[in-house]
């Protein structure tokens, strides 16, 4: 058996190259909360009736589903993949659990069981195809995206659902106590911190980074790569056919265009929180923080009479400026470490031909 | 040694035979195949899904949108790329269009063709240079030229429609004329597929496109000009969406703020199931063409068949998913065998 | 009438270049005759590859004179390189698989007609005649996709003919040859040769060397040792020049007590990769495979590890059978494995130090399920010192440190899981002189310990100086199973490579 053996000296590490206050300032995260704070200071202060009681409630509900489905979403890309299959989820449980409440007389709770393991079971399709069969997860989830969309459709046809149970109704649209916080922030929360705990916390969110940074280097580790991105597109369904219910207890209707349209809301706020689109990158904090600006946004912009159609423009470009700079931001730094590379230690000259990629 | 189309010697059999034999074996042909088997059994059921006057124009017009927008996407794909903007862009074009023969009574429509063919150029530049320059993905960048060219859109045009009134007869009669039973926007539509086969084809740049997404590290090591392929690859996906918004006026007669929404989607689902590998460097044009013939011919052939319509999403969606297992499953097949020849040898 | 004196196609003299505080080439000197087979051998970290990459134009060098065809050159893109009329043949050459060959030849060059339509019928006709000429049986309609090494090599050649290279390096071509292949490269060298292109003829097979080439330069340490004519030396000397210094003096090997058999590998096959490989490693001590780059050795490791497959044999570790194909039950069982290419494999570049050296360790570490930056680092820590890191601190991304450096956080981060098997592939490829001797030491300490080390090295002396006991691989299969006293550079490069009766008598 090995033992460590006293070394000689005693060398004293850093914890951190940079001080706190570097660490927290010189942060894209950082930079998302402080933009979000300032939007929403000047949109109190700015923008009529933003201030008021309601704003805050409509913002919230408004942005709760993307708020939901971003939290997996953003594990989901930071391992390199992709799901776009996520709205039609939310479109599919909503429309199966309106449908066994509506005409087979389920309570909502049952209904929204089964709505949940439909989630499960989407998350698995996906997540076997991708993780295990080895397909691209943007073609894999397109083809999900049109298939849950269509089972949904078909299961409903031209019908409308509502009627939903009152006093579930009512509960999802309660607020919390009199302030103008909805009741649903409450799960939101809850999923929120579970999740970030998941990602930052534990050695299985670890191993998530690791897999976007480098998946042979993980799997050379001994991480579990299938296993792990499997779990993710499991959680991402899961969570969107959650979603799938809040959002027809709120509208009190399934259609077949319910959450048409919301996944790439969903990846726009993940990316705009700092998520790189490569993976390995970004954190939860920054993501939410990406969701609420989108939502403060959205809400000021209404209420100044501004379209919808402004907003679509706001954050379309936005997005395209985020992922610009953080391009532009990680082209400096690897410049700026290579310099500091060449006058301080060696990189290692690679013998032979490094790793040249053999096609058969 | 018998021949097999691995083709590890040379092949001892004559070209012809290889030809025949090639393009039985071809993705082109099992899903023409597929798409005359549809065509068929809704025949079967419902005569006049082929043999009516209407029947066969709508047969062979429905799809021409759809396929022009499937050319362009299906250039982009083969270099490794996507553009997701493509539904926003036919919708700009399209009200662009209206507002054209609305402002300007008179104007020649084959100029209107013109412009709406520069505008969507314009616009699939944007794309290209935010994508070649800042080396952001594709995904990404057109994702957010979506939502921004949408929102143009729904700014400019707000609550306003482009109505029948609004466009000239001899345009409106362009949507359902044909020339020896052939629908002129299908010619159009067929025009365009053949240029841009032959480009694909028979000129260097086209193989390099096929090259770039191959392999875009070695094509960047073999000297290619990668960068300015993959820009022209957006303009011309841009342009053709430009040009089928002024198709789509000419056969819908209005266009509206939502015009073109989710037509990206499809898009990609006709390139995929034509063939084209998702990472690019395979696949041919034509394969998309008949992937965009299929996804819509199914959409009006369901209801003959019995099948609601409500299932056509669900039908495009396994497709799409049997698409690319099945690629992966001949792929995984071919490279076994090769190793397999290589060893006995 | 005086003859003119026609230029040598390449002329390198002094060449130096470094990477940071690492030379990586201290003195190049290479001249190629036009019409010459010309052989440059060195070990592992002698600079041949260096040298080649500055011909080729990936890096430029910092000094020294660099004249082709007469004319100093400076190229500052490969495209430069490949314009001028130099062609380089890696070992894994890098074509378009979704491409039929014939394009891959001609891409960006396609004969075209009149119409500025590709000529088809030209291109494959001339792709036919390449072909021809190098006596290949390859179909230019064919995908590229799944050829082997050696027709993917031919293509490159094919290639750079057609571009009418005036000089062509191969790097390591034969490496992963078969007789009949390596045969074949050999004429179309030749004939290459014979109409008057100059050759470099990279390799470590000396058989080969000496049944091909014209010349041969040395190199050693980044330095130029010497140039001769294969007529006029032996491998003999060819060997002591390359390996040169005292062996003993830099590894030193302490000496262990061998204890029980730790790892326990038997009829190892995997089809086309190697067969049949059995062998047994101990407590304390340090097995060296050596055999020839493409040998085998480390698919060999990876199978025992279980990155990769095998189709028949066992592996047993203390006496327990792992199960293949699972690098998690390895790491259980008590295997820990630092893989060959440090940067792909061993380690998260973008990753901070102190995550790499928990990386493996990490479930260990949760309390609860919660694992804070602060129990990463409190582990990181003992094993950063053990190993004596180089960092400003723990939260500094690997890509920022030295070769040898990274190479430290890896083996710490397979230390840290406190393995009874240590497998270590090219446990010093890219590192400095220093960092060397360090971590030969860390080896050594290892071994007296009581872990059972299994050593992959492609450097000849490392083996020789560290081994305990050396297995020669060659092909796939094992050759040699040498005990510390009987290995010599001599009979460790007789066992691995072919045709030991074409070697000269020593």
């Amino acid at each position: 058996m090995t033992t460590t053996t006293a070394p000689a000296t005693e060398t004293t590490y850093a914890a951190y190259a940079r001080p706190l206050w570097q660490r927290l300032l010189l942060n894209r995260t950082t930079a998302m909360v402080a933009l979000l704070v300032v939007a929403y200071v000047y949109a109190y202060n700015q923008v009529p009736f933003f201030s008021g009681k309601l704003t805050l409630y409509f913002l919230l509900m408004d942005m709760a589903p993307i708020l939901l489905m971003a939290l997996p979403m953003t594990l989901v890309i930071v391992t390199g993949e992709i799901d776009l299959s996520v709205a039609s989820t939310l479109g599919l449980s909503a429309v199966v659990t309106g449908l066994l409440i509506h005409d087979h007389g389920f309570s909502l709770p049952a209904a929204a069981l089964v709505a949940l393991v439909v989630g499960v079971l989407a998350g698995l399709l996906n997540g076997v195809l991708v993780a295990y069969v080895g397909l691209p997860s943007l073609a894999v989830t397109i083809g999900t995206l049109a298939l849950y969309r269509g089972i949904a459709v078909g299961l409903i046809g031209t019908k409308a659902i509502s009627g939903m149970p009152a006093h579930w109704k009512d509960l999802v649209n309660r607020h919390i106590g009199t302030s103008s916080y909805p009741l649903v922030v409450i799960p939101i929360v809850v999923l929120a911190a579970l999740f970030a705990l998941l990602l930052h916390l534990t050695p299985f969110g670890r191993g998530v980074y690791e897999i976007g940074l480098n998946a042979e280097a993980a799997h050379f580790s001994g991480v579990d790569v299938r296993r792990t991105k499997l779990v993710l597109y499991v959680l991402s369904g899961v969570v969107s056919a959650f979603a799938g219910v809040f959002y027809l207890l709120r509208f009190d209707s399934a259609n077949t265009d319910t959450g048409t349209g919301l996944e790439l809301q969903v990846i726009a706020a993940v990316l705009l929180g700092g998520v790189s689109i490569f993976g390995g990158r970004g954190d939860l904090i920054g993501v939410l923080a990406g969701v609420l600006l989108i939502g403060v946004l959205s809400s000021a912009l209404r209420l100044q009479q501004t379209g919808s159609d402004v907003i679509e423009i706001v954050i379309g470009v936005l997005l395209v400026l985020s992922v610009i700079s953080t391009q532009l931001l990680d082209r400096v730094r690897s410049v700026r470490g290579r310099l500091r590379r060449t006058t301080r230690s060696a990189p290692a000259p690679e013998v032979g031909d490094g790793s040249r990629k053999v096609m058969s | 040694m018998s021949t097999t189309e691995l083709l590890v010697e040379p092949s001892r059999v004559s070209p012809v035979q290889r030809a025949v034999v090639g393009a039985f074996r071809s993705r082109e042909f099992a899903i023409a195949a597929v798409l005359v088997l549809v065509v068929a059994a809704a025949t079967f059921k419902s005569s006049s899904f082929v043999f009516s006057h209407d029947g066969w124009r709508d047969l062979l017009l429905s799809p021409s949108l759809l396929l022009l927008v499937a050319i362009g996407e299906m250039v982009v794909i083969v270099t490794r790329n996507v553009d997701l903007s493509v539904g926003s862009t036919l919708g700009l074009s399209a009200y662009l269009t209206g507002r054209l023969f609305t402002d300007h009574p008179g104007i020649p429509i084959l100029l209107v063709f013109v412009i709406g063919l520069v505008f969507g150029a314009l616009l699939g530049c944007i794309n290209g240079l935010l994508v070649t320059v800042f080396q952001v993905p594709a995904l990404v960048i057109t994702l957010g030229t979506m939502y921004a060219f949408r929102g143009a859109l729904v700014h400019w045009a707000g609550s306003k429609q482009i109505y029948a009134s609004n466009l000239p007869d001899s345009f409106q009669n362009l949507g359902t004329e044909q020339i020896l039973t052939i629908p002129v926007l299908t010619i159009v539509g067929l025009a365009v597929l053949v240029l841009v086969g032959y480009y694909l084809w028979n000129a260097r740049g086209g193989r390099e496109l096929y090259a770039i997404g191959s392999d875009p590290e070695a094509a960047g090591l073999y000297g290619l000009p990668v960068a300015r392929r993959v820009f022209g690859a957006f303009v011309v996906c841009g342009a053709l969406a430009g040009l089928a918004g002024v198709v789509q006026d000419a056969r819908y007669s209005t266009a509206t703020s939502s015009t073109g929404q989710g037509l990206e989607l499809q898009a990609v689902a006709a390139v995929v199931i034509g063939g084209v590998a998702i990472f690019g460097g395979s696949g041919s044009v034509y394969g998309a063409a008949i992937g965009a013939f299929l996804l819509i011919t199914i959409n009006a052939a369901l209801p003959i068949l019995g099948i609601p319509e409500f299932w056509q999403n669900a039908v495009v969606g396994v497709l799409i998913l049997g698409s690319i297992c099945l690629d992966r499953f001949l792929a995984q097949r071919r490279t076994h065998r090769l190793i397999e020849s290589r060893d006995d040898a | 009438m005086a003859e003119q004196r026609v230029d040598p196609t390449l002329e390198l003299r002094d060449v130096s270049k470094s990477f940071g505080s690492v030379a990586a080439l201290r003195a190049g000197t290479l001249v190629v005759e036009p019409g010459m087979i010309h052989a440059l051998v060195g070990e592992n970290g002698a600079g041949k590859s260096t040298l080649v990459k500055i011909v080729a134009g990936v890096h430029q060098r910092d000094g020294g004179t660099f004249r082709f065809q007469g004319r100093d050159v400076d190229f500052a893109t490969t495209a430069a390189a490949k314009d001028a009329g130099i062609a380089v043949i890696y070992q894994e050459p890098t074509l378009f698989p979704d491409l039929s060959v014939t394009e891959n030849i001609f891409m960006g060059r396609q004969p075209v007609t009149a119409s500025r339509r590709i000529d088809r019928a030209a291109m494959y006709a001339e792709a036919e005649g390449l072909f021809t000429r190098l006596g290949v049986h390859l179909d230019p309609r064919r995908t590229a996709l799944g050829l082997s090494i050696a027709d993917q090599q031919i293509i490159e050649i094919a290639k750079a003919i057609s571009l009418d290279a005036s000089l062509l390096i191969m790097d390591e071509p034969t490496a992963a040859l078969s007789g009949i292949e390596v045969e074949r490269l050999f004429a179309v060298a030749r004939s290459l040769r014979d109409e008057g292109r100059a050759l470099v003829f990279i390799s470590h097979r000396f058989d080969e060397v000496f049944a091909l080439c014209d010349t041969v330069t040395v190199m050693r340490d980044g330095s130029y040792v010497s140039t001769d004519r294969i007529e006029d030396t032996s491998v003999a000397e060819i060997v002591s020049r390359m390996v040169g210094r005292e062996v003993a003096e830099l590894f030193p090997k302490t000496p262990a007590t061998i204890g029980d058999v730790v790892l326990e590998v038997q009829g190892l096959t995997t089809a086309g990769v190697f067969h049949d490989v059995s062998f047994q490693v101990r407590a304390g001590e340090i097995l060296g495979l050596a055999g020839l780059v493409g040998a085998g050795r480390s698919e060999i490791a990876r199978a025992v590890f279980g990155v990769d497959r095998y189709d028949a044999g066992s592996v047993r570790l203390l006496g327990r059978d792992v199960p293949p194909h699972q690098p998690r039950s390895s790491i259980r069982a008590g295997m820990a494995f630092v893989p060959e290419d440090r940067r792909q494999q061993g380690l998260v570049t973008e990753g901070s130090v102190a995550r790499n050296i928990t990386g493996v360790i990490r479930s260990g570490l949760a309390r609860a399920g919660i694992l804070t930056s602060r129990a990463e680092n409190a582990a990181a820590v003992p094993w950063a010192r053990r190993l004596e890191v180089k960092t400003g601190a723990l939260d500094m991304h690997a890509t920022t440190m030295s070769g040898g450096n990274q190479q430290k956080v890896v083996i710490a981060k397979w230390l840290a899981t406190r393995p009874k098997l240590l497998i270590i592939d090219e446990p010093t490829r890219g590192i400095d002189v220093g960092t060397k001797a360090e971590v030969h030491r860390l080896l050594s300490e290892l071994a007296g310990q009581g872990m059972a080390v299994l050593m992959i090295s492609s450097e000849l002396p490392e083996v020789l100086g560290m081994a305990d006991r050396v297995l020669v691989v060659r092909e796939g299969e094992i050759t040699a199973d040498l005990d510390r006293s009987d290995a010599t550079p001599e009979s460790v490069m007789t066992a691995a490579t072919r045709s030991a009766d074409s070697e000269p008598a020593a």
